[in-house]
Order: structure tokens, then sequence, then C-alpha cells
């Protein structure tokens, strides 16, 4: 692999650009491999590359049905926290977010991590003692947040109304180490680290059955033939319910439609990301200008990656009201993508009925900002076979027990 | 922005006046029931790329609950019936069956 | 250079000058005129700088696919940035600014990138900025945001206001081009309810502007007809400065109509969304031209040329006085004749193809005009405008051949169907060689909610090329259209003359054998700065889908969405991967077709009313006496009655103080209240609430708890007993709407065989809380009814009347006081309050806010929805065991608290605590564990739930929830604190007031 630098920049520059290598091979798949991710999203090659990486396992391939990073990975609003009230959660989180911190250069790939901080505006006395509850059990998590002052906010983001007649700002929680990155570069570059490491990435390609002997999976039937493996990492988002149908099992997973939208760019305007829960809104400014906004999720099963289109005008009226200034802009795009929602709208990381096979999904609306952590506690549960201290609560069997891992408690929607 | 028709007051309603309900015919487990009953009855969901059967609340405007036979991957639907029905009406059924042959039925 | 020329302009007014400006600037144009041709009237043809390599930029188009001429407009709170000229309408008094440089459109120190532009090639930036780590956020980024961004943020409140409106319709019709017209037309006379959406102020397209003939007679003539017949039928609608922006599932339509664009502060609304539901949708929406890939295609000066005629014929405005052409068809001939038409020059005709044939290249050569067959345009000279192109052969590499002095370039490198709306809701594209572009496949239309074909695309939309050919298919759209929504519909189309055209030649590279250097100066995406080599390096790196691609270079992602560039974009790329077009496939086209204001989208749901705003029938009151209000859902309540000079914590402390002694008064009408009646009511509560209803007597109230199937407590609150039949459910503020769509839903869906019926009349009654050691005196002062304890004791109601109010009493309390709850009629309310008020000035008495109810029910250690729960709780963590029946074999929740980890003697339950120092343990606060878990994380053993400073025992209290419970009475544990330190506490028995219940029950 080619290392990026501004000298390998300034060296092709002089030759048209004309030398640059493949990001990543395409290959076509082998017979067999140790392990078989299919998802080449965001966690499917987070998964592979800490397999190889924390593990050693390289032998692997990552099978996907379309392009790599094409699906939710590809089609977030970028939102990195760490500020989940529960414990399980902040600490897969918080897992995360600090592997961001250093992945650009752990891939020799820009994902333009920018740690710019993160409000989740607080409305109603009632959200004023969620968000307390959570910067004390943060305190606890090590994850650095702190409440802050509607006075703070204010000079934080100049640009919000924090008088609002209906829901004045009372406050918010504010993570200064939360932030947004480049969602696709996170996607390519974990791939072109993978291959790197000698990993296929075997695009177009669609699983269309999953072979097992024993109650014991043995590999994969695809669109490209049939694949062996001796492990198997299922990490497909909203299409976990038919992989597992596939393997002969069943998840406690619901997929429905979730939307966001950007403005046209305009120059700097927000230095930080504001969630506003109450209202359901949250809103960034990308690193080209755009206003990228979020918010609620349709009520029903739907895989169109088209949600419903009153969603945007309540998400607007709301922003509109924290934002007055944004009245005038204008929306250049909006779009939906399926979001996997389990019972308790937190992920699965777990074993499965099958053996050796795995399953990592659930990541409802809040999955790009767990990538790496999601994919680091994932390789593990897969070469162990066992889940390590970050997966450990995320078992499906959790629903059975009412073990439940509940954010909704701390006032606020996951996103 | 989907049209169900409300199967009783006639109105063809807008997806705003209603509310959604998710799966719908599933089966109540109360006390007595075991472990894996239960968790069923609360969280497997069916969850189809397809045809799937559903609850909706025609909320303002009858109030009343209804169902409704929709497609997952297109959102046609194909038809609406009364709540009160412990199973999709069997010429809803045929009609589905009609156009999805693949259609492996509502269980 | 770029002028008005003497005589012609179809759409302007000479008789009204207009003055406006740009960069400060006084400039005129001429009613009609759109800014982009006003500006160019004015020779001011550079109007902006591109995103990246901050190049200059010129106009290039008249319509919505311009990708350059974005200008800020307006100042203050009508500021607006990134306007599109070209489809702004001029008005008297409009201020422009360019956007995105520094100090000065000519001058601008940003194009620097542009000498670096091959240090900066497509991604650059996700290979480099890595290092030092921190770099990143405090340097590399704030450089690339300032750069980027384009137009200012506006900085204040909007000035102006939007509505939004619904519509319905048999059959919409989305263009009003000759194609849409003609479509509407045989809808119309079908007897279908017909809606006409035309984006730019005038009917007719681009028709008029080509010089086509229809019925015999130039198009404009047919156009005036067609609409006055549309006028005519009552059935039809029709709507200009309106613009189909999305198609959504089910017919589904979202259209944004400009009212006051152009008479900006007249008092309408700018923008009206419109929301039609639409049986069938009719994408009437033309086609737009592409550019061709050359060096230099960027420079100021080089257009597109059917543009170049549109300001020519439309409004009399030359981009040049001589211009060059360069082509892959014959369209782009009509171009040229116009030119000449107009009495400029034309010095050349480049066409790419080696054979030209055809009418109108025939008609240009008879008009003198040179023509140079097989040639390409090796580059354009020139800096922030066009002095010259240079001339090769298209087969080869680029030689020179020979200059041609010109100040502007017409191109033409072929037609694409708008597509967009036909997309949206996922209808596919076919590749047609013949015009090299997608065009819809009529075979995989978006489908409906009957899973028929939702949307029918005609004319140039559908790849129907010529006048004759729109016409014809439009005719059989507009009526495929009607008779799927049930009308009879006759194919009628106007006939129009047939111009002969040779075949287009698809060119996607100009000379196609061009080098690295000159690829390097092909521009595909104008304002995000993309050429043919980004695309060719993102191809050569394996980012091979057009996805990745786009993304990668960001080809397509600028304000125009890749309207000029995405098919050219793709040809690069599939030319790159050696596959053909259609295996690359093409992007997903995702709404609005063009940018839609946000305050549209908001509509008139802004400032107080920006949701629905629910008042109990005190709430005039509380505003007059300056009450600080807080949200309750759409509620708000009284938070407290703030007097003059106190702060809200002393104004909290005297209210509970004053409660505590005298009296106190709390508007309560947001409590939840539902009827349940019916032969099968006792029975349903029974599953409803974890306690038994059934056996309350007529008369009694009783306290109960509500659990979701999972087994969590979701709602509480006090049930009376009315008659035999009838029960009333009081619930939470919050829960009122909740519970009652609770009830229904196990009414309707799985008991629906119970005789049950039930209402919500939270809003019927206003209700009062009496509280108080002189609660009873106020009441007995009233008088009509007895109230005293014999005859109404605690957990009791009753119904009679007060100082002449029909009243409902309730001997309940929520404070630990003596307290008479009282409902009225909701009419009766405000009356009664001030009433109540009057009475009982002589008992001391004073409103009190919610605060001051949560501080006194902690006092009492009785829990609160919402503080004590939070969705995880049980009722047996609250030691509420006593409310939940052993007896009953069911009710909802039941099973779910069965469950092991819920039934687990390991679960935190309710405890009183006191701080050690008689401080206020924090809101959220844990109680710490020794020790950390396997994550590192610090262990805890509990949380504080409820925390107040109680003014009545002059310390801190709190509730919360502890491993142990009340076993852990008289142990001393820590409250975490935020800033790493602990807080001591005492755990005590929660209720810290009145344990035997004393005040209360006198």
């Amino acid at each position: 692999m080619k290392r990026y630098s501004v000298f390998a920049i300034a060296k092709e520059a002089l030759n048209y650009h004309l030398g640059w290598e493949k990001a990543w091979a395409s290959p076509a798949p082998k017979k067999e491999y140790d392990a078989i991710i299919v998802g080449a999203g965001g966690h499917g090659l987070a998964t592979a590359y800490y397999l190889g990486k924390n593990h050693g396992i390289t032998n692997v391939a990552i099978i996907e049905k379309g392009w790599l990073g094409g699906g939710n990975t590809g089609r977030n609003t970028t939102i990195i926290r760490s500020n989940y009230l529960q414990d399980s959660s902040a600490a897969i989180y918080e897992k995360a977010r600090s592997l961001y911190e250093t992945m650009s250069q752990d891939l020799n790939y820009n994902v333009m991590f920018s740690p710019r901080g993160l409000l989740m505006l607080a409305q109603t006395h009632h959200e004023i003692r969620g968000y307390q509850r959570t910067a004390h059990a943060n305190a606890l998590q090590g994850v650095a947040t702190e409440w802050i002052s509607p006075a703070k906010v204010k000079e934080l983001v100049p640009i919000i109304n924090i008088d609002g007649p209906r829901y004045p700002v009372l406050g918010a929680l504010y993570q200064a180490r939360g932030g947004t990155a480049r969602h696709d570069a996170v996607a390519w570059g974990y791939a072109r680290a993978c291959s790197a490491m000698g990993m296929d990435i075997i695009q177009q390609c669609e699983v269309k059955g999953v072979k097992t002997e024993n109650g014991v999976v043995k590999g994969v039937e695809t669109s490209k033939g049939f694949i062996g493996t001796k492990k198997l990492g299922i990490v497909v988002a909203g299409h976990s319910g038919q992989l597992a149908d596939m393997a002969g099992f069943r998840l406690p997973v619901e997929a429905v439609a979730l939307q966001a939208m950007v403005s046209e760019p305009i120059k700097p305007c927000m230095d930080v990301v504001v969630m506003a829960n109450t209202v359901h809104g949250y809103m960034s400014q990308s690193d080209k200008g755009e206003m990228v906004i979020g918010g609620g999720t349709d009520g029903f099963n739907n895989f169109t990656q088209r949600g419903s289109f009153h969603h945007i005008e309540e998400t607007l009226r709301a922003l509109i009201e924290t934002f007055p200034m944004i009245s005038r802009l204008k929306m250049l795009r909006q779009w939906g993508g399926i979001v996997d929602m389990t019972g308790d709208r937190s992920p699965l990381i777990s074993k499965t009925p099958v053996g050796n096979c795995f399953i990592n999904c659930g990541w409802g609306t809040g999955g790009f900002k767990a990538i790496p952590g999601s994919g680091w506690a994932m390789a593990e549960l897969m070469a162990k076979g066992e889940p390590g201290a970050l997966a450990e609560a995320f078992n499906m069997w959790r629903f059975k027990e009412g073990q439940f891992i509940d954010e909704s408690v701390a006032a606020g929607v996951a996103h | 922005m989907l049209i169900l028709e409300c199967p009783y007051c006639g109105v063809k309603a807008e997806e705003t006046e209603l509310s959604p309900g998710y799966e719908a015919h599933l089966k109540r487990f109360g006390p007595g029931s075991s472990d894996t009953e239960f968790e069923d009855y609360m969280f497997a969901r069916k969850n189809p790329k397809g045809v799937h059967f559903e609850r909706w609340r025609h909320v303002y405007g009858c109030g009343k609950w209804f169902l409704a036979a929709r497609c997952t991957a297109t959102l046609e639907v194909f038809g609406t019936y009364p709540a009160q029905s412990a199973e999709p009406p069997a010429d809803l059924q045929a009609k589905i069956k009609a156009k999805r042959p693949d259609w492996k039925g509502y269980k | 250079m770029s002028t008005r020329l003497s005589r012609g302009g179809r759409l302007i007014d000479r008789s009204a000058s207009q003055e406006f400006s740009f960069n400060g600037k006084k400039l005129r144009g001429l009613k009609g005129d759109t800014l982009a041709a006003a500006l160019l009237a004015n020779d001011q043809m550079l109007v902006g700088r591109s995103f990246k390599y901050h190049r200059p930029r010129g106009i290039v188009a008249a319509g919505p696919e311009e990708p350059n001429a974005l200008v800020g407009m307006g100042r203050g709170a009508r500021f607006e940035p990134n306007q599109r000229v070209t489809t702004t309408e001029l008005f008297n008094g409009l201020e422009a600014q360019s956007q995105n440089h520094w100090p000065s459109l000519e001058f601008d120190v940003g194009v620097i990138n542009n000498s670096l532009a091959r240090f900066l090639p497509g991604g650059f930036y996700y290979k480099t900025f890595m290092y030092p780590r921190a770099a990143w956020k405090h340097l590399f980024e704030p450089i690339i945001r300032a750069s980027a961004g384009l137009g200012k943020a506006p900085k204040d409140r909007d000035a102006d206001r939007y509505e939004q409106a619904y519509a319905f319709c048999d059959v919409l019709v989305i263009g009003g081009g000759i194609a849409g017209l003609q479509a509407a037309l045989v809808a119309g006379a079908s007897g279908a309810r017909v809606i006409v959406l035309e984006q730019t102020a005038h009917w007719g397209g681009r028709a008029p502007v080509d010089g086509d003939v229809i019925e015999g007679a130039p198009a404009d003539a047919w156009v005036k007809s067609a609409v006055e017949a549309l006028g005519k039928m009552e059935n039809v609608t029709l709507r200009v400065r309106t613009m189909g922006a999305g198609v959504y599932d089910h017919g589904y339509v979202l259209a944004e109509e400009k009212i006051a664009d152009h008479t900006p502060g007249d008092g309408r609304p700018k923008h009206r969304l419109w929301r039609i539901r639409a049986g069938r949708i009719v994408t009437a929406t033309g086609a737009i031209e592409r550019p061709l890939s050359f060096a230099g295609n960027d420079i100021p000066g080089v257009m597109l040329a059917a543009s170049v005629r549109d300001y020519v014929v439309n409004f009399a405005v030359s981009p040049g006085d001589r211009t060059v052409v360069v082509t892959n068809n014959d369209d782009a001939y009509r171009t040229a004749i116009a030119l000449k038409e107009a009495g400029l020059e034309v010095p050349a005709i480049i066409d790419a193809r080696v054979s030209v044939t055809g009418d109108l290249p025939a008609r240009a050569r008879a008009m003198g005009i040179r023509i140079e067959a097989g040639r390409a345009i090796a580059k354009v000279k020139g800096g922030k405008r066009v002095t010259g192109v240079a001339i090769c052969i298209q087969a080869g590499e680029g030689s020179v051949l020979e200059e041609i002095a010109c100040d502007a370039v017409a191109m033409s490198g072929g037609w694409s169907p708008v597509v967009h709306l036909w997309s949206h809701c996922g209808g596919k594209l076919v590749w047609d060689t013949t015009h090299a572009h997608f065009r819809p496949d009529a075979t995989k239309p978006p489908t409906n909610q009957d899973g028929q074909a939702m949307v029918i695309a005609v004319g140039n939309a559908n790849g129907a090329m010529s006048a004759a050919d729109a016409l014809a298919d439009a005719a059989k759209g507009g009526a495929a259209a009607a008779e799927a929504t049930s009308f009879k519909a006759e194919v009628k189309a106007a006939s129009a003359t047939q111009v002969t055209e040779a075949p287009m030649e698809a060119v996607w590279i100009m000379p196609q054998g061009a080098g690295s250097a000159l690829k390097a100066k092909m521009w595909l995406d104008y304002q995000n700065d993309v050429k043919v080599s980004d695309v060719q390096l993102a191809a050569r790196e394996g980012y091979e889908s057009v996805e990745h691609t786009k993304r990668y270079t960001t080809l397509g992602m600028a304000t125009d969405q890749g309207k000029l560039s995405n098919i050219n974009g793709l040809a690069i790329l599939a030319q790159s991967l050696n596959e053909d077009i259609p295996q690359v496939g093409t992007t997903t086209f995702r709404p609005p077709y063009t940018p839609v204001t946000l305050g549209a989208l908001a509509g008139e749901s802004r400032g107080e009313i920006f949701q629905p705003l629910r008042k109990t029938p005190m709430h005039a009151w509380h505003e007059a006496q300056n009450a600080y209000m807080e949200p309750v859902g759409l509620w708000r309540r009284p938070y407290t009655f703030p007097r003059a000079g106190e702060t809200h914590e002393q104004s909290v402390h005297r209210e509970v103080n004053n409660t505590r002694t005298n009296l106190g008064l709390l508007d309560a009408s947001t409590l939840g209240k539902i009827i349940v009646k019916g032969p099968d009511a006792g029975k349903f509560l029974d599953m409803l609430y974890t306690g038994v209803m059934s056996n309350l007597p007529v008369g009694k109230c009783r306290y109960g708890l509500m659990c979701n199937e999972q087994g969590f407590l979701s709602d509480d609150g006090v049930v009376a007993r009315i008659d035999e039949e009838t029960w009333l459910c009081h619930t939470t503020s919050g829960g009122a709407d909740r519970i009652h769509a609770w009830m229904e839903d196990w009414l309707q869906c799985e008991w629906w065989d119970w005789k049950v019926y039930t209402a919500n009349i939270t809003e019927q009654l206003a209700q009062v809380a009496v509280v108080g050691p002189n609660a009873r005196k106020l009441l007995e002062k009233l008088g009509g009814m007895d109230v005293s304890k014999e005859t109404l004791p605690f957990m009791q109601w009753a119904d009679g009347t007060l100082g002449g109010f029909p009243v409902r009493v309730y001997r309940i309390s929520f404070s630990g006081e003596l307290s008479y709850e009282i409902a009225v009629p909701a009419s009766l309310g405000a009356a009664f309050w001030e009433a109540l008020h009057k009475a009982g000035a002589e008992f001391g008495t004073m409103p009190y806010g919610t605060e001051a109810l949560h501080i006194m029910r902690a006092e009492k250690g009785f829990i609160m929805i919402g503080d004590e729960t939070d969705g995880t709780v049980i009722p047996q963590d609250l030691n509420l065991g006593w409310a939940i029946s052993k007896k009953k074999a069911d009710f909802l929740g039941k099973r779910g608290q069965e469950r092991n980890y819920l039934a687990s003697p390991d679960r935190w339950k309710l405890a009183g605590f006191e701080t050690l120092d008689g401080s206020v343990v924090p809101d959220g606060s844990y109680i710490v564990a020794a020790g950390h878990n396997a994550n590192g994380q610090g262990n805890t053993q509990g949380r504080v739930t409820s925390t107040y400073y109680s003014p009545t025992l002059k310390r801190g209290i709190a509730m919360g929830l502890i491993h142990g419970g009340l076993n852990r009475i008289g142990d001393v544990v820590e409250f975490n604190t935020v800033s790493g330190g602990t807080v001591k506490a005492k755990v005590v028995d929660p209720v810290f007031y009145d344990k035997d219940g004393a005040k209360q029950n006198v």
C-alpha cells in the first residue's frame, strides 16, 4: 500500500496523478476463508479491520451486495458522540469515539474527524434533569461531558435563539470532544486498510443462503457461488432479518425509514453539533458549508429508503424556531435510510443460535458514531467466540430476561 | 406519504391522520406463558421485505384501529380491514396471492 | 461584450426600466428580464467564483440548471444566499452581491488554489492533512471551511412569511411547455380534475424560442390559445411560478410557488408550499442541454447553445458579439441562426461530426455561416472572459489548426430528459443510444398504493425530442393519465411541422485523444470544480461505482445537483472503466428538483404557534400574574408565581410555606380525566391497573398504577367510582392522551367483545386543588355543600355546589395537607378560580405552581411519574407492591414482571436520603460503589430520582433508588458530583413529612 501524504500528492502531481494505485483490490472470491463478514458498510469493514489488526486473522472476505459503504454509512448525518446514559452504551460509544480520534493516522486516510463539540439542548425542566443524570453517569463512565448554561450555549452557538416563545433553551449537555467525521471516508479508509492486509472485499455479490451443518455455519451461497468459511459475521443493518432467516433464526428487529437533508452550502456559521430532542431536530454544518439536518423516524416498516415527508416539515419547524436565520436557506437534497431498530433500541453484538455465526445489527438511528467500537467488539467476539466486556451486554438473549439497555430513559432519542 | 382507507369511516386517510401500530395479528401471552412465548409476543417480528400485516389507528379521524396489508418494499396497499379480525379476510389473502405468487401467507 | 439588442425580446417590456444593483453598482434592466438577462445586458458576464479553485465563473445557462451564477440577494432580514440569477425575475430595487471571493469578484486571493490545482486533485483531502493529529481541527479544517461554503450565512430572523396549502386532482401536469399544455388539454377535455404547474412565469417552454411551428402558426400563438382554452375549463387549474419539487409515495407531490420573490415586502407570503395528492402525475419537465468537455469550457463566455438563444430571443440580450458555436448535434444550429438573424456574428460552427446534413445546417450554410465538420475545440482562450478558441480535429489529440477570435462560445453536447420527478419514487431509466441520454423506462414506472404506474413522462422528458413527437407523446400521456383515473379521454394532438434533424453523435471528450494536460482543464462540474481528470483518477483508484465517484470527486453534489454534469461525468467514468454507460448506471435522484426554501417547508408554524398550544381555562389569569410558565407536553403550566423582586427559588419556597401554613391553590386542569363506562368497565380496569378497581365502592377514590406489557410503570392516578357502571380515571398531565389511546388500543384490538366505552374529558373540566390547613374554611365560606370530615372523608368524592358553582369535589391529596380537588365545567373554570382567590384572601390564599407541587409531594414521599420512573422502573422498585393485586390472574404488565431480571432481588429500590451537611444532592447524581467494571467505568449502587431543598424541613431531601432499598436505612452513602467529588448522605425513610398522615386526614 502506497502511503498517502502531502509529499505523495506532490510527487504524483508531476505525472498528472496517473500513478495512484487502487485504494482496494476487487478480487474474485476464494473457495474458503477463516472468516466471512457479510456487509461492507462501516461496521462490517471495521470488524474485518480489527480481526486483522487486533487478532491477526487476515484470511477474511467481506461480501457486499452493492458497493462498499453504500448503505447507512453513506447516508447519515455523521454525528459522533458518546454521551450515553447506560454503562454498556457509554462504554462502546466512547471506545468508538476514542478510536475516531486517531483513525486518520491509524488508517493513513483522512476521515476528517472533527471534535468540534456537541450540544444536546434541554428545553424542558424534565430534560434538564435527564441530562444532568447523563452528566453524572458520564462522570463515572470516563466520558467527558458537562452541563452548561443557556449563556454558554449562546456563546458556543451564536446563531441559536435561546429565548423562543415555546421552548426556551434552559441549558445543554455538552461533549467538547464530540463532533463529526466524513462518513464515506470511514468506509473507504477501512476498506483500503483491509485490502492492504490481504483481505478480499467482494462487491456486487449477494448472499442467497447460509449453509449450516449440525447447527454450525459452513459457508454462504452467493451470486458468485458458494464460499466456505469457518466463521460468519452478519453485519447488514436493515437486512439483518433476511440474513437471519437464511441462517434459521429470528431477530427482535424492525426496519423503518429515517430521513435527513442538507441545505445549500453557506460560509461557516455554526462550529458545533446541536441536537434538540424535545422538538426532534438536530443540525451541524459540514466542511462544505451545508447545514446537515436530521429528524425523527417513521413509525412503520419500510425498506424503500424513502420516508414520509411530513417528518421533514416537523423537523424544520423545530429548527427554524431554534435557529431563525436558517429560514431563508434552501433544502438542497433530502433522503432516507433504512434503520434497524431492536426492542430496546440498543444494538446486538451477539452469538446466535447457529454455531460460529455472529450478528451485529440494531444500531437504529445511531450507527455511524459506533463504527470503530462496534467493529472492535465484533472482531473480539468473532475471534474468541465469546463476547468481551464491550459486547457482553448487547447479547440477543437480553430480551427474554427483560434486561434492556434503554437509552430513551435519558429524556432523549438516540441519533 | 401513505394513503390508507379506513374500513370504518371509508375515508381515504392520509398518513398524517393516522398513527401506526406495527405488526398485526400478534397473540398476547400473559401469566402462565413460557419465557419464549412471552419474548416472541413482545419482540419477535416478521419484518418482511414484502407483504406485511400491520396496525393503524385513524387517530385524527374516527379514532378506530384497523389493519392493513402493505408491501414494505413498494408500499403497495393490498387492503384494509377491521381490527376485530382474527386473521386477514380470505378475499384479501387471495388478492395478495394473485399479485404476489411467491407470498408464503400471513403466518 | 454582452449587450442589449435594439430589437426583439419576446418577454421584455422596453417601456418599463428597472433599477437594480450588483456588488453596489447601479444598473438598469427591463421588466420581464431575469436577473441573468439584465446582468448580461450590462456586460456583467463574470458573476462568481467556483467552490474549490475560486476560478472566475460566468453565466452558463438560462434556467434552473445554472451551476455558476448564484448571488446573495437582499439585505438584513431579507438577505438570501445562493439565489440563482437565471431563475430570478428582475424587480425594481433588487440588490445582488456575488459570492465566494475575497476581497472582490475581480480580484480574489482564493484563486491561488487554481494555481495549485494540480496538487489538489479530486479527493486530495483524504490523502493529506493528517499530521499532526490536532492540526485537522485547528488548522486545516477551518481553512477548508472558510474557503468553501459559497454564500454568506443570513444573520436575522426571516422577515417574510410562508403559506402551505393542500390540493387534490386526478391528473397533475408538471411543466407548462407545449407537452405539458397538450397533456393538460387532453386530460382536461376528459373532465378529470387537472392541475398544471409551470416553474417560470411564462407558458410555452422552449418551443417559441426554438421557432417551432404548431398548427401552421408560430408556437407562441398555439401556446396562447392552449392556455386560454385551459383557462376556460372549470376542472383545470393553472399555476405559474410553481416548481414541482418532489414526487413522494402514493401520488403525493410537493410544489413550491414563488409568490412574492419578485415583489418583496408587498405583504403577500413569499412562497406557498403545495402538497398535492394526484391520481396520476404527468411529468412534462423537458430536457436539459449538456455542456461539452473541452479545455477551458468553464471560462466566462462559454455558455450552453440553447441558453444563448434564450437570451437573444426572449430578452434581446446577446451574450457576445462574436459567438463560436460548438456542437455534436443539429439543435445548436438554431442558435447560430438566431444569432445571425439578430445581426450578430457567428465566426464558425465547430461540429464534431464528420458528416453534417439535415435541414438546420443547410439553413445555416445558406446564411453564410462557416461550418467546420469533424472539428473540435482544443482550448478556449481567455481568463475572466473568452477571447478566442483554438480549433483542432475531433479525432485527434488537440494539435491546433487555427485560432478564432470570439467573445462567446455556444456549446451543445446533446440533451438529457429531466427525469428527476420520474425517479424520485423509484422509476427506472433506459439508455437511449440515438440521443445518448437516459429516458424513463415506461415498463418500470414508479408505482402507487394500488401497484399501478403513478407517473407518466411525456415530451422531451420522455425522450420525444422534436415538437411534433413531443405533442403526440403528450396527448397520449395526458389521455392515459385521465383514463387511469376513470375518465374517457380522446388522444388528439396538435400537429407541428417536422424539422429533419441528422442524428447527434455522442462526444464525451473534445478532442477524442486529449492528453492529461487538456483533461485537467475540462470541467464537468463547474460549481464544485470537478474535471474530467478527477473522474478518471477516481476510477483509477477503484472508486468504481457511480456513487463512489460522485462522493470522492463531489461531482454533481453542488447546488445544481449535477443537472449539467451527471451524464457527462457518468460517460467519462464508463469510458475509464471500459464499460457501457448503462452498465455503470446512474446515481439516485433525490428531491427536491431545485432547492426549496426552508421557511416554506415550515410554513406558518412559527413562533408561539409552531406547535399547537393547549391552554387551561385559567391560562390568561396565570399570564396576567406574570407566572413563569413551563411546557408540559403541549400545555404550559405555571412553574411558579414570582412576586416583584423574588427569584424563582424564593417564590417557590414562599408558595410551599404558605400552602403548608395557610392555603394554596393549584390549577390542576391539565390532569388527565378519562371516563370508563359500561357493563365490563370494572373488568377492563382490573386488567389496566395493577390493583383492583372493580370492587371500588361508588363514591370512593382509589390510587392506581398502570404498567405497560413489559411490566414497567407508565402512569398513576386516582380512580373514582362514579356509579355502578362508571369510573373516572385520573392520569398524569402528560399521560392523558397516551393513556386514553392505550385504553382504546386494548378495547378495539384485543378485548373487542367487552362492553366498555371511554371518553377523554380532560378539556371538559377545569380542576383546582385547594390545599392547606385553611382549605375547608374557604369551601365552607363559599358554601353550598357539606365538606366536613364526616360527610366527605379522605379518599371520597361528592357532587354539589360551592359558591353557586356546580362542582365535583374529591378529597385527595398530593401534598400531605388537607386538600380538595374540585372540578367544574371548563367554561366556569376561570370564574371559579377567581372566586376562590377572592373568598380565600382572608385565609391567606396564594396560587402555587408545579415546582411547589413537586417539592410538597417529595416531602411527603409520593412518587412522580417521570421522576421516580423512567420506563425501566417497576412498581415493586418503588415499594408500591401494596398497589399490586396478588389475587388477580392477569393484568397488563404482570407477565413482564415475572421475568428474571424484573423479579430479581438485586434491583435498586426506593429510599429517602438526607445529606450529612444538609445540602441538596445534585440532580441526576449516582450513588457510587467500590471499584470499576470490566469496561473501566466506576461502579454504582443507586441514583437520585428527586432532590430538593425542603422549605418545610429547611434542608436538602432526596428520593432515590438504591441496591437494598429500605434495608439500607441508616447507611451513609456517597452521591457523585460531575466535578469528581461526592456528597455523603444517610439512607432514610422516603416520607419526610407527616408520616402518620395527621395533616391530610383532618
